[in-house]
């Protein structure tokens, strides 16, 4: 197996693809989506092959492969899979054959998108897989421009500001997060994930930057912070997410908030917090209310919408500052003299687990979203619906599911994640604990409102007409999630399994240098 | 002492050669061509003109070093170049008067641009006061008639007077001065004024004396404030005419005046660095100098004619070559020489090309050039060269005359001495002098033609002239040795 | 090695018969430029294949010219220089590409367009200061004819200001030249030499020399408050022209900065370090806000070359191995990404639609009816803003490890316009390409409707505009996968005993 360069083929494998669509441009319609489909779905299938011979039990990387590459910068071509890398390159190559099959009919230039979204798909595969900043920097940022020309080309009437603002934003983040790793290489010669990491287990990294002096170490942690949290994004840095989600074409919004927002969870994992586990620690504290913030009030702004995509959009701010608290709350607890190790190995895993979970529930919301606005002539408004349930049972069926998956509700995925976190969390940091509490009712509220208003009641507003159920393609789509939530929302442990030998050694040396 | 009439005649046989040839194109003009057309007469005068040039550039290239007649001549490296520039100079000036508008009486024309070449050789070569102003004279008097020659336009009749005003005044300062020179030190004989000099130090009369003569120079160089006469000569004058008063009597002035000033007043040089005053010309000629070049390049500036902006880039550069005449001290005459001699040949070409434009048409405002890429790409590109060379662009000559004139000045007392203190001002004046002489490149070579200018027609002798001099400009800039390399 | 001089004398030579040719016919001048540019890169790319990197220049010729004064022609060459001889290959090549419509004056264009490329090779070349200077004005001058005869907007004044800054710059170069010369007692002007003779002056005096030719030559570099000649002159310039300039004069300024002026004086550089450091990110900043709120798209680039010029400057004010190392990098790169930016505006573009305003071109939707040319802008821009996976990016990042070790302040305020750059080319290549969607417009998963709309019809992109926008494209590719190529040429050139008499902090 080694001598196959697995996780190469598992990123330019879709890039291959849009080589070949780019130079077929004669290629039909049909032709094209058949196309980016094969190339997008060879993703799941390498990732199953590599499964097949993961090692669960290992907390090192496997699969490596590293060569020469830039001597002056001593840039290494650095690949490695663990189990955080594995989850969320597992969830890609689910969810991105989702995505083109939810464009499937309704995008012009079937080929054009096919390529720029298997762009997308490989870029972001990248950065789960890169392990030398210099390359992944690569990834995270080439993967802005298809996503950007998604947005704008085939997105909303808004799309040309949403892009901008959403381009703008996210580079704003990379360049300070780029400037960061600058003044790190600068102090250590290495731009190695691993080897970085290693240099900030043993405070050596730390105690490289402070020479600088001054404010300029914090700054370095500052600017690496900023990058991520941009990305993620965590409040109050979220304010380009509702727009460009909401005028996204439903595929790729499935895909920014499936794969692309956890672009910015896996950052924070993988760098920030080895890299720097003081400066995190005591940043901690603060950061927990931001990360609160994002909770509470992503859930209150998401009840305040009138928008459906909208609402989705600010679920995912309060969702993913879930997994940021339980992190944040992880470090605060590092160092102290309480054992709570238990506590961080249940938020860690619950965060990944929630990772993974918003992935496939919020990608499932943001379609039934999309079905809903191409039934209705292009609105979307919470109010322009009414009693849908009875137009198109089959569809409020499986979009309940997927409302009340994520709302956590037991037996289906959300709940174990979102249970793990408040467990870790209330042992590491209660209060926070309590607070997030907030978060969780008004999530139930929107929610439910969102069920109510739209598929109960008497026929209403886009609904009092004929109003299709769905197809045989939104079963396609809709059906796989769904079994999905159903599936870990039982048997959480297929997933866990995956990356419990890593959350553990992670948990067990909770130690600062 | 008993007078050498073998060796002065031998000496004096280029000067002999000239005025021969020009007594022979009189009377070939008079006797055998008295028939022919002007067209035919002109030719006939300047080959024989040019045959005299020759035959004298083959003298002065055979003649002995030394001085000659107990010292009234000298024939020294720089009398030799400077005499093989004045005939060259003089030659191509022959060409472009074959290209030039013909005029009623080509064989006098040319005959006394022989005289005021042999007035200019004798210039070089002189070496005692009386034999100087001699020399100057009959230079200065051929060039008022050559100024004035056109007597069908006016303004070539007031160029004549105006030239011949300032230049007589000029000659009656420079006599009172050479008069006043002699009563302080009792000769005429450079090399024995030198002497006196050194043993009686500074003497108010001599004071005075030096003063009238760095007056009457600064008339004949057109140097700030002495300049008045040079934009009205340059615009009124016939164009050959110009361009012999711009260029060979150039060379032979500051030939002379450097020779006047090193080696007889030396010692009234005065201290080249600001601290240590003393009276001294170099002070003087320093701030004839500064004058120059400020005047010189701001006035170019706001020039619409052609040829008044030739002048004020004359006066320019003749604040440069006066900052060559102060670092000849430390230098030698090299640089001096290579930027004389090379701003001769561009200016010379200069003229050239507005004699042959006249021809066929106007040129008198700078916008007369316009289309002339059109018109005749031989002359845009030729003219091309000589204004690229008068604004200093390498690798034409233009450039290391300025480059070796201001790193001598600079060698000659360091930044802080006046020189040094020149050159950066003249080094910052070209990029300011960039300016005009772009404009008169943008009409040339990137305006549009007017609506119905035809095509010119360039003659073969004006055609060689010129491309002989931008090849020369070219050459020299390539090999600055060539010249350098002499001294 | 002796394969470069001729680098010189072949476009030397083609430029003259260039000129010759075009009185035949352009088709003739137009063949003859391409030949001639691309025979000479690929003598230089020859030439690379053998060299061998190493400290200090090697020599290719050196004989006495002007004994009188010391001058010698002495052409050599090192990691550095061999960096920028390529790019000038390349840009030229690409320049003669991009003018292939020139049909006026067509032997005329090109003539001068090769003694420019000429001018440029030799500077790249020279190891003699004064020889160095020559060069540098053979370079300068064709500029001015190229823009005021070919050029579009406001060419004469945009020409004529471009000279005059030049020139102004070049004289305090010769000023503060000469004076080390002449009051330092040296016997030559070999780099060597200045620096010995520079040692002798006074601290002032020093101080004095070193701003006079380090401005002058940043003055061609750009650097802010000087660069107000580039927007102007850009805009004017006809395409291939304005490839040249972004492309490669700009990198003449640099070079002397760096080949020139840094070793002349260490201690008249730690004295100006600083001021040049604060105007460089000064220029970076101001550009990139200027870009911003520019309305004409040639502008906006224009302005976008200062502000990465500012980026080259940084590195060269960082004064460490690797922030030069990254200065040189971002000579290379800016070349040929603004090359291709300038190609697209004002070739691909300007020459079809006659108009460069952001307002006129948002309302064409020029992404349907020039997607090549779009194609090409996006991929530029992307690289323009130094997005990785092109050459901008590892020559950012250099320069900002190399700034972050001699002043973490400036990084990151640089860092600041790396962001600005990110918008302002954003804005361009989405009001430029793009346009702006109305509300009117499809909805969301209607798709963007490519072929809504009657269009104008637009002449297709000509094969020389493909050929040579292919070619930039790969080189910003490469260059940016692969550093390495160019990194292990320069390295080892910044280890010369001369410039490591400046440069703190040892090997990179």
């Amino acid at each position: 197996m080694n001598a196959l360069p697995l996780l190469s083929l598992i990123i330019f494998v879709p890039w291959a693809g849009a080589v070949l669509l780019a130079c077929l441009p004669r290629l039909g319609a049909p032709a094209s989506r058949a196309l980016a489909l094969g190339f997008s779905l060879s993703t799941l299938a390498l990732t199953l092959a590599a499964l097949g011979s993961f090692d669960p039990a290992t907390t090192g990387y496997q699969f490596v492969e590293r060569h020469d590459w830039i001597r002056a910068l001593h840039v290494h071509y650095h690949l490695g899979l663990d189990g955080l890398s594995l989850l969320l390159v597992l969830l890609t190559g689910l969810l991105s054959p989702l995505c083109l099959l939810a464009s499937w009919r309704t995008v012009a230039e079937a080929r054009f998108f096919g390529l720029l979204f298997l762009l997308l798909q490989g870029a972001a595969l990248g950065v789960f897989l890169a392990l030398d900043f210099f390359h992944w920097f690569i990834f995270w940022e080439l993967s802005l421009i298809p996503a950007y020309f998604l947005i704008r080309l085939w997105g909303g009437p808004g799309a040309a500001r949403a892009g901008y603002q959403f381009v703008i934003y996210t580079i704003g983040g990379s360049a300070f997060l780029l400037l960061g790793f600058a003044a790190i290489f600068a102090a250590t010669g290495s731009l190695d994930f691993v080897e970085l990491s290693s240099l900030g287990a043993t405070g050596a990294l730390g105690g490289k930057l402070a020479s600088l002096g001054g404010i300029w170490p914090q700054a370095v942690f500052l600017g690496v912070f900023l990058g991520f949290a941009v990305k993620v994004p965590l409040f109050p840095f979220h304010t380009w997410l509702p727009a460009t989600y909401a005028e996204a074409p439903t595929g790729v919004s499935m895909f920014l908030t499936g794969v692309m927002s956890k672009m910015g969870v896996y950052g924070f994992i993988r760098v920030l917090w080895p890299l720097f586990p003081g400066p995190l620690h005591a940043a901690a504290g603060p950061l927990l209310w931001f990360a609160l913030g994002g909770v509470v009030l992503g859930a209150f702004a998401a009840m305040r919408q009138t928008d459906l995509k909208r609402m989705i959009a600010y679920s995912s701010v309060n969702h993913l500052s879930y997994c940021l608290l339980a992190l944040f709350a992880v470090s605060v607890a590092t160092g102290s003299s309480r054992p709570a190790s238990e506590a961080a190995a249940a938020a860690l895993s619950g965060t990944l687990l929630q990772v993974f979970n918003h992935g496939i529930s919020a990608a499932a919301l943001f379609y039934c979203a999309g079905v809903l606005e191409s039934r209705a002539g292009g609105r979307r408004g919470l109010n322009d619906f009414g009693g849908v349930r009875s137009a198109a049972p089959v569809f409020a069926g499986l979009c309940g599911i997927a409302l009340f998956a994520s709302l956590g509700l037991p037996g289906l995925n959300g709940f174990v994640g979102e249970f793990l976190i408040f467990r870790g969390v209330w042992g590491l940091a209660p209060w926070a604990a309590a607070v997030a509490c907030l978060g969780l009712f008004a999530t139930a509220w929107f929610l439910l409102t969102f069920w109510q208003r739209v598929f109960h009641g008497p026929r209403a507003g886009a609904a009092a007409g004929p109003f299709a159920d769905l197809s045989g393609l939104d079963f396609a789509v809709l059906v796989p999630l769904v079994a999905l939530m159903f599936l870990l929302g039982v048997l959480p442990h297929l997933l866990t399994g995956l990356f419990n030998p890593l959350i553990t050694s992670w948990a067990n040396h909770l130690v600062l240098p | 002492m008993t007078p050498d009439y073998a060796g002065l005649f031998s000496a004096l046989r280029p000067e002999i050669s000239l005025v021969l040839g020009a007594l022979l194109v009189l009377g070939l003009d008079l006797t055998l061509y008295r028939r022919h057309s002007p067209g035919g007469r002109l030719q006939l005068a300047l080959w024989v003109g040019s045959l005299a040039l020759l035959t004298a550039g083959f003298q002065v290239w055979r003649a002995e070093p030394g001085t000659v007649f107990g010292g009234v001549l000298i024939i020294d490296q720089l009398a030799m170049a400077s005499r093989l520039g004045v005939l060259g100079l003089t030659l191509l000036t022959f060409g472009i008067t074959q290209g030039s508008p013909a005029r009623r009486q080509p064989a006098e024309y040319v005959a006394i641009m022989l005289l005021a070449a042999s007035g200019l050789l004798l210039m070089a070569a002189a070496q005692q006061l009386l034999l100087a102003f001699l020399a100057l004279e009959l230079a200065s008097l051929s060039l008022y008639v050559l100024a004035g020659f056109d007597r069908t336009r006016p303004e070539s009749a007031e160029a004549g007077l105006k030239y011949f005003l300032f230049g007589g005044m000029a000659a009656a300062f420079l006599l009172f001065g050479f008069s006043l020179v002699y009563g302080a030190t009792g000769s005429v004989e450079l090399t024995e004024i030198a002497r006196q000099i050194a043993a009686q130090g500074s003497n108010p009369l001599l004071v005075v004396g030096l003063v009238m003569v760095l007056v009457a120079f600064g008339f004949k160089v057109a140097a700030a404030p002495f300049h008045l006469w040079a934009p009205d000569v340059y615009q009124g004058a016939p164009a050959p005419s110009a361009a012999l008063i711009a260029s060979a009597s150039k060379l032979a002035g500051f030939t002379l005046f450097t020779r006047l000033l090193w080696p007889a007043f030396g010692a009234a040089a005065g201290s080249a660095t600001w601290l240590n005053s003393g009276a001294g010309w170099f002070r003087a000629v320093a701030a004839l100098a500064a004058v120059s070049l400020v005047l010189g390049n701001v006035a170019a500036l706001a020039q619409t004619s052609l040829r008044r902006l030739l002048a004020y880039s004359a006066i320019a550069h003749a604040g440069a070559l006066l900052l060559g005449v102060l670092a000849v001290g430390s230098a030698g005459p090299g640089p001096l020489f290579y930027y004389a001699l090379t701003y001769g040949l561009a200016t010379v070409g200069a003229f050239g090309v507005i004699a042959v434009m006249e021809t066929a048409g106007r040129c008198e405002r700078i916008t007369d050039l316009a289309g002339l890429h059109r018109r005749s790409p031989l002359l845009a590109g030729c003219l091309a060269i000589f204004i690229l060379s008068l604004a200093g662009i390498p690798p034409l000559a233009g450039f290391f005359g300025k480059l070796t004139v201001f790193s001598a000045a600079l060698h000659a007392g360091g930044i802080r001495s006046p020189a040094g203190g020149l050159a950066v001002l003249a080094i910052a004046l070209s990029a300011v002098a960039l300016y005009y002489y772009l404009m008169v490149l943008k009409q040339a070579l990137v305006a549009g033609p007017a609506d119905g200018a035809p095509p010119i027609k360039v003659p073969r002798a004006a055609t060689l002239a010129l491309v002989t001099a931008a090849a020369l400009i070219v050459w020299f800039g390539m090999n600055p040795s060539a010249l350098l390399g002499l001294f | 090695m002796n394969l470069l001089p001729w680098s010189i004398y072949l476009t030397m030579a083609g430029a003259l018969l260039a000129l010759a040719g075009g009185r035949r016919s352009a088709g003739t001048a137009r063949w003859i430029a391409l030949l001639t540019a691309a025979g000479t890169w690929i003598l230089t790319l020859l030439a690379a294949t053998r060299f061998v990197p190493g400290p200090g220049l090697q020599t290719l010729v050196d004989v006495p010219w002007i004994p009188a004064m010391g001058v010698r022609y002495h052409l050599a060459v090192d990691g550095i220089s061999l960096t920028l001889l390529v790019l000038t290959g390349l840009a030229s090549t690409a320049g003669v590409l991009f003018s292939w419509n020139i049909e006026e004056r067509t032997g005329e264009f090109f003539a001068l367009f090769l003694t420019l490329v000429a001018g440029v090779y030799g500077v790249f070349l020279s190891a003699d200061a004064l020889l160095f200077f020559v060069f540098y004005e053979i370079a300068i001058v064709p500029k001015y004819f190229l823009i005021a005869a070919w050029g579009s907007t406001n060419r004469e004044y945009g020409a004529m200001k471009l000279a005059l800054y030049s020139f102004a710059g070049s004289a305090m170069v010769l000023a503060g030249l000469l004076w080390v010369y002449a009051c330092g007692g040296a016997h030559g002007f070999s780099f060597g030499q200045l620096t010995h003779a520079a040692a002798t002056l006074s601290r002032p005096g020093q101080i004095v020399v070193f701003a006079l030719v380090f401005f002058g030559f940043a003055t061609l570099a750009g650097l802010f408050p000087l660069h107000t000649w580039a927007p102007t002159g850009h805009v004017a310039a006809p395409t291939g022209a304005s490839m040249l300039l972004a492309g490669v004069v700009m990198k003449l300024g640099a070079y002397g900065c760096l080949r020139v002026a840094l070793p002349l004086s260490p201690v008249a550089f730690a004295y100006w370090q600083t001021p040049i450091a604060w105007l460089a990110v000064t220029g970076i900043v101001y550009a990139g806000l200027v870009a911003l709120m520019e309305q004409d798209l040639k502008f906006v680039i224009g302005y976008s070359s200062v502000s990465h010029m500012g980026f080259v400057m940084l590195g060269l004010a960082a004064a460490n191995p690797r922030a030069v190392s990254g200065a040189v990098l971002q000579m290379f790169s800016h070349g040929v990404i603004a090359g291709l930016l300038f190609a697209v505006v004002g070739r691909m573009v300007y020459d079809r639609t006659h108009t460069r305003q952001l307002g006129d071109l948002r309302r064409m939707k020029l992404y349907r009816l020039v997607p090549f040319a779009t194609t090409m802008f996006v991929i530029a821009g992307v690289a323009s803003m130094g997005l990785p996976g092109f050459s901008g990016f590892p020559a950012e990042l250099t320069i900002l490890i190399g700034t972050w070790t001699a002043a973490p302040l400036w990084a990151a305020v640089a860092t600041v316009g790396v962001l600005i750059a990110a918008a302002f080319t954003l804005r361009a290549i989405q009001l430029g390409f793009f346009g702006s969607t109305g509300p009117s417009s499809a909805s969301a998963t209607d798709g963007p409707g490519l072929h809504a709309g009657s269009a104008p019809h637009l002449s297709p992109i000509t094969w020389p505009e493909k050929a040579g926008a292919l070619l930039l494209v790969g080189a910003t590719v490469v260059v940016g996968l692969k550093p390495d190529l160019l990194l292990d040429w320069i390295n080892p050139a910044l280890q010369s005993p001369l410039l490591q008499a400046v440069l703190k902090g040892g090997a990179p």
